[in-house]
């Protein structure tokens, strides 16, 4: 399965997120993350929706998803073109033995450290979803108990905005 | 769509002409956009008014230029249907909101237009999904518009809520749900722009009831507001001239005409083009009549049960022009066995529609209503400036299996009537200018063989949804649309028990449709399967409403029951006769038991799950194909 970053500019209304989700279960696409919030622009929220999806498939996605009435516009972001982005919690095990290692492993990774009990660590972190993975196979060892991460962010590189033109165009 | 490549510009209906930065254009560049903020109707002007939400929803159909709706009251609904008596709408009190949905779609059907049902919270939304997911199924302009329990109350589980608009997200183009009264007129104009415009499907609008009794401002037109819309019309000049190329060097085309050729009103359009490559066409079972059945290039229906010169056209193609079609699973039969030498053609409105099912090679996006005259312009450039192909071995070929393998039948050895005459002489006897319906199953696929469709618009049938109890419903919609022709609801025993509670409907309503029950005692289509797949063990398919059975119920009094003329007839002697006395009865609905046999079965059939090179035309019997040169 080929993975894609499809980037979406929808109408914010209600069940719009309803919408999209339910259009992937009834043609049985698979989405891999979903992550929704408000733009630049008032009543305009941006889907980023990471898909996995074989040849012409994604094709076949993105025509489904522009029927949906409030969809605005949809472009595929590439990785070497885009910034992309996963945000995660980790809450890992430590005590005074192990406290030091783990913050070191931390600090590799660029994350940080948001909590501290007399057990545990939790580390948050931000970076593509291959960097997190690493991250979370070096700090596997000393006890993982817990992990909330957030769908990919993706934005495009260089100056202009993916909203300039769709929003032009209305 | 492989990465960092923009699609063929023509592949896909841009939603708005913007690239990404630096990024993949999965929308593509823009094709020529045609008017979205038209508001239909005969745009009136009409200055603020104060007025309640119900009278808004009453005054915006009529200036949306609605005549007819059918519907039920109830009590989400009841403030609407107060206003309602004083306006110049003609509701039709439905007896089950199913009826009213379908009636809606007949009328759509005949008229061109959008046909409007209306029903009450809960039970009365929910029993328009059925006519909501047929009307989605076949493209039908629909607009349902359904009362919701109070905002205040909704998702309380409060009497008679039911969450419709979630119910239907999956079966509608779009749908509304309207808390505030200022926003009835600008989403009513909405829900008709996108039912009647791009490719046509069912528009839902859920209107609470604090929003029906608020007071709003009124005014028209509203503006509409739907940037994520806009549908394509002209096909893309390039891959025009691309398709008009194919079909000059193609040595065995087939125009592969679909519902779309419809619903886009291209009937006219299409029979130049056809005219012009001389090409063989075959009319799927949404697109009977739109172009003419005695035409000497019509060569059939496709599918499962297409006629063998139809089906083996498409098979043995080197090039489908497909227009307004979507390679459906009853015309494709397995679909990696179909045409498996053709190059696709593939212009649509719906560019999901396009390489869904078949990758087309050349795909256009657009209105057939722009695409196919476009097409014939550069058809002609074509073989203007290289010649036209020579068909010639192609129609020897094809000629000689419409002449070796005709539609027909074979009398049934229990002495019934054959249900094929019967249908036969109904449209013999009525004539190509009337209006017929079919619900599913056997009697539909007869329907669309043996009746001889000239037109477009004539022949209505629940074909992707393969609705039970559609004809009736869909029958009294399409007299109330275009009343002044003869309407025929040609039924099965199993379809009519479904929904003839609507001839309460047409006997009050003076709709005098005409019903022919094809009545074989059984759920034909499935005794079929059993008879051929399920060695003859008829499970639960035995209806007891035919020959030598108990009769229940009777339709002669039955129909009698609702105030109509009911007749039977159970031998071909009286078959000519009785038909003729039908069609001189106009002052009320007429039923007619027409009492066939239940061995009866529809060929040719390409049994499920095969190529469609396996087409039988008789039981266990395949065309001889060795004639072929």
């Amino acid at each position: 399965m080929t993975r894609h970053t499809l980037s979406v500019l929808v109408e914010d209304k209600p069940g719009v997120l309803t919408r999209v989700a339910s259009m992937f279960a009834r043609r049985a696409f698979n989405i891999n993350s979903l992550a929704v919030g408000p733009t630049e622009i008032a009543g305009i929220s941006r889907m980023t929706v990471v898909v996995d999806a074989d040849g012409d498939l994604i094709e076949q996605v993105t025509k489904q998803l522009n029927k949906l009435v409030n969809v605005i516009k949809i472009v595929e972001l590439v990785s070497e073109n885009s910034v992309q982005r996963d945000h995660i919690l980790v809450k890992v095990r430590a005590d005074a033995a192990t406290r030091l290692q783990v913050t070191q492993a931390a600090d590799l990774f660029r994350a940080s450290v948001v909590d501290v009990s007399t057990d545990s660590l939790t580390i948050e972190a931000t970076g593509y979803a291959d960097k997190l993975a690493a991250l979370l196979n070096v700090l596997e060892p000393f006890g993982i108990r817990e992990i909330v991460q957030s769908g990919t962010l993706a934005i495009g590189r260089g100056s202009r905005s993916m909203s300039d033109r769709a929003l032009r165009a209305s | 769509m492989s990465k960092g490549t923009p699609a063929s510009p023509a592949l896909m209906a841009a939603k708005s002409s913007g690239h990404g930065t630096q990024a993949s254009p999965v929308s593509g560049a823009a094709s020529t956009v045609g008017p979205v903020s038209a508001v239909v109707g005969p745009n009136n002007v009409v200055a603020p008014i104060q007025m309640s939400g119900s009278e808004a929803i009453v005054r915006s159909l009529e200036e949306l230029g609605v005549k007819d709706i059918f519907g039920l009251p109830g009590g989400a609904i009841l403030p609407t249907y107060d206003p309602l008596m004083a306006s110049s709408l003609n509701h039709i009190l439905v007896r089950h909101e199913q009826g009213a949905g379908h009636a809606a779609q007949g009328y759509a059907m005949v008229t061109g237009g959008v046909g409007v049902c209306i029903a009450t919270s809960g039970p009365g939304a929910t029993n328009l999904v059925t006519p909501i997911m047929d009307a989605h199924m076949d493209s039908v302009p629909l607009v349902a518009i359904t009362g919701q329990v109070s905002s205040a109350v909704i998702g309380t589980d409060a009497f008679q809520e039911a969450d419709i608009v979630g119910i239907t997200m999956p079966i509608t183009k779009h749908s509304f749900l309207v808390t505030d009264p200022n926003d009835i007129p600008r989403v009513l104009a909405e829900a008709f722009h996108l039912a009647s415009t791009g490719r046509p499907g069912p528009v839902l609008v859920d209107v609470a009831k604090d929003a029906q009794v608020g007071q709003m401002t009124f005014s028209w037109p509203p503006v509409i507001d739907l940037p994520g819309y806009r549908p394509v019309f002209r096909g893309h000049s390039k891959q025009l001239r691309e398709a008009a190329r194919l079909i000059r060097e193609a040595k065995k085309p087939v125009l592969y005409v679909g519902g779309g050729v419809v619903k886009g009103n291209a009937a006219a359009e299409l029979m130049v083009l056809a005219e012009l490559t001389g090409a063989p066409v075959v009319t799927t079972l949404m697109a009977r009549g739109v172009f003419p059945d005695s035409h000497p290039l019509h060569v059939g229906m496709p599918g499962m049960h297409g006629t063998v010169s139809a089906v083996t056209a498409l098979q043995q193609s080197d090039l489908l022009i497909t227009l307004g079609a979507r390679f459906d699973d009853r015309v494709t039969g397995v679909l990696s066995s179909f045409a498996p030498h053709a190059k696709v053609i593939h212009a649509d409105i719906d560019p999901a529609e396009i390489s869904k099912n078949r990758t087309a090679d050349v795909p256009i996006v657009g209105s057939v209503k722009e695409i196919i005259p476009d097409l014939s312009a550069a058809v002609k450039a074509e073989f203007d400036a290289s010649g036209a192909p020579d068909l010639g071995d192609w129609w020897a070929f094809l000629g000689n299996l419409r002449d070796t393998y005709p539609l027909g039948w074979t009398e049934p050895e229990d002495g019934l009537m054959s249900p094929q005459r019967v249908i036969s002489r109904i449209g013999a006897l009525t004539g190509p200018e009337a209006v017929y319906t079919a619900g599913v199953g056997q009697h539909q696929m007869w329907a669309a063989q043996f009746i001889k469709y000239e037109r477009p618009r004539a022949w209505l049938n629940s074909g992707g949804a393969g609705t039970m109890g559609y004809s009736v419903p869909a029958a009294m919609g399409a007299k109330v649309g275009d009343p002044d022709r003869v309407v025929w609801a040609i039924d099965g025993d199993g379809c009519f028990q479904m929904t003839n509670q609507e001839l309460a409907t047409c006997r009050i309503n003076n709709i005098p449709i005409k019903v022919a029950i094809i009545n074989n005692s059984s759920l034909g289509m499935v005794r079929q399967w059993q008879t051929l797949f399920y060695n003859s063990r008829y499970s639960n398919t035995d209806l007891n409403t035919g020959h030598d059975t108990i009769r229940v119920p009777d339709f002669v009094k039955l129909a009698e029951a609702y105030d109509c003329v009911g007749l039977r007839c159970e031998r071909v002697e009286d078959l000519d006769a009785t038909i003729e006395a039908a069609l001189a009865i106009n002052d009320r609905p007429v039923i007619i038991d027409f009492v066939v046999s239940p061995d009866s079965m529809v060929w040719p059939m390409v049994p499920s799950g095969v190529s469609n090179d396996q087409i039988q035309v008789a039981r266990n019997m395949t065309p001889v194909w060795d004639e072929e040169d």
